[in-house]
């Protein structure tokens, strides 16, 4: 991994789940995406908002990943899973239940956690 | 319009080459289709060249002219990445400028050199097709990536990690004859479900190798093939590409390929023919679910009726609409940057009867080629056809 300046927005957006006030970023057509953007690709609006994200999301699909890369070795296996939680999906790691029992629908909500091998931040989802 | 013809092809053996470079496995596949062309080098007027990883893996950039060097050509050579659909787009911009007369003669093509940095590094190359911030950093691989859609289409349409592995079978038997497959060897539906799991609910056998290649065919004018007396009998009559958001997570849904839909839409319609003239495919089967997303976009199938085909025998070289004949992605390997170019060999041969497959199509016409990159983000179709 390249050692670099912090990821701008995206890091501000880490940030905010940190301090408990998640966004997500709207247009005023109301179609909803995750920083950094700077147009809704959806209606080319420029107008973009930022909205506190839902509490809590479902799972929409999800995997146990066994053959990681190398920035996740020592984490494997771990559930990666997109989570939808109505405006926008987001996708991150599924901690707190053994993977088996994870299954489209389960409620989730949102954190950040750290990778197990680098120290990372990372999006991470508890059952709720 | 005037469709460009295909006048040579080469493909070197597909598998693990760690100790050759990407130029010497591009020499070699590029040498064979210029020499098969019988077109004169000095004809020749731009190389248009795939690669995906080359940075990561050969520590190379700017390799469009260094492969223009190796196979002795002094003209513009460009390099295209758009993931594993590269050496498709290398297609489509030399029909276009062949079309237009921007140019008489094109060498397409494209290398990976993948086996040289390891597994654990290559994964992480493919991973890097996908979107860095939002799904590399979750953990998402390109096993993982196609799981997630694997495990989408089973919950809106159905199917089984059992319908996945008969498509692992076919591909498999496809490649017995193929010697520029990387896995000549049969397996079972057994063996398919019995391996390990990579990313649940995909196993080993549902997933392509990783794979030094290269691939390289030699298009030409239609004017040029005519004057030149060029043995060419196949040509590109329909191209198409479309594009979709890069991550999964905002797209509408994870169990159909839109890029691929709107890819195939363009090409069929550029030719004039429709998916119902189809006589033989080669798609993207980088996962064996990946086949079935393709061989629905393309409208080959009913959504959520792909999945049984390969079960069915239906896209076996027995049946009436064979996928991959190659042996796929799945088991002619998948040399990343050369994969689409390597498809259009292949559809070539076949239409032109030297493919040790191509009594599979006896009296085919048309044979399309579809190139996807990550999920599905990019794609390439082409069709092709016998001209004379
Ligand atoms: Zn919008």
């Amino acid at each position: 991994m390249i050692d670099a300046a912090p990821d701008g927005a995206y890091d501000a957006w880490l940030d905010s789940i940190e301090d408990d006030a998640p966004y997500y970023l709207e247009c005023e057509n109301g179609h909803g995406w995750l920083p950094p953007r700077r147009i809704c690709p959806e209606c080319r609006s420029r107008d973009l908002t930022e909205e506190p994200l839902p509490d809590s999301g479902e799972v929409t699909t999800h995997t146990t990943i066994t053959v990681p890369t190398p920035q996740f070795e020592d984490d494997a296996p771990y559930v990666t899973a997109v989570v939808d939680f109505g405006p926008v999906s987001i996708t991150g790691i599924v901690r707190g239940i053994d993977p088996e029992d994870v299954a489209i629908g389960t409620v989730v909500g949102l954190e950040v956690g750290e990778r197990v091998t680098t120290g990372d931040r990372a999006v991470v989802f508890r059952p709720r | 319009m005037s469709n460009p013809r295909v006048a040579g092809a080469g493909v070197t053996k597909f598998g693990k080459h760690p100790e050759r470079t990407g130029r010497d496995l591009f020499a070699e596949a590029g040498l064979e289709a210029l020499d098969q062309s019988g077109v004169d080098p000095d004809d020749v007027d731009a190389l248009f060249y795939g690669n995906f990883m080359g940075e990561l893996a050969e520590h190379q950039g700017h390799q469009g002219p260094l492969m223009a060097e190796a196979i002795g050509l002094d003209v513009p050579a460009t390099r295209f990445e758009a993931a594993c659909a590269s050496a498709g787009a290398t297609v489509r911009a030399a029909v276009k400028d062949l079309r237009n007369g921007e140019a008489d003669v094109i060498v397409v093509g494209g290398a990976e050199r993948m086996t040289n940095i390891g597994t654990a590094a290559a994964t992480d190359a493919l991973a890097i097709a996908a979107d860095d911030l939002y799904e590399v950093r979750a953990g998402m691989t390109f096993p993982g990536a196609y799981a997630l859609m694997a495990r989408s289409y089973f919950e809106a349409y159905g199917g089984s990690r059992e319908d996945l592995a008969h498509i692992a079978v076919k591909n498999h038997e496809h490649a017995l004859v193929n010697d520029h497959a990387q896995i000549q060897k049969e397996i079972t539906v057994e063996d398919a479900l019995e391996a390990p799991t990579i990313a649940s609910p995909l196993g080993l056998y549902d997933s392509c190798p990783i794979t030094d290649g290269a691939a390289a065919a030699v298009l030409t004018s239609e004017a040029y093939a005519e004057d030149h007396g060029l043995d060419a009998p196949v040509a590109v009559s329909g191209t198409g590409q479309g594009g979709d958001n890069l991550a999964l997570q905002d797209r509408d849904h994870f169990a159909q390929t839109p890029a691929a839909d709107k890819a195939a839409r363009e090409a069929y319609a550029d030719a004039g023919v429709s998916a119902a003239d189809v006589d033989v495919a080669e798609v993207h089967d980088c996962f064996t679910i990946a086949e079935v997303l393709a061989i629905e976009s393309l409208g080959l199938y009913e959504r959520g009726e792909g999945i049984t085909a390969a079960t069915d025998g239906e896209t076996s070289r027995h049946g009436d609409l064979p996928v991959n004949l190659s042996g796929g992605l799945k088991a002619k390997g998948h040399p990343v940057g050369a994969t689409g170019v390597a498809q259009l060999a292949t559809i070539a041969w076949v239409l032109d009867g030297s493919h040790p497959r191509a009594d599979a199509v006896e009296d085919g016409r048309v044979g399309v080629c579809h190139n996807a990159g990550g999920t599905v983000a990019s794609t390439t179709v082409h069709v092709l056809e016998v001209a004379e």
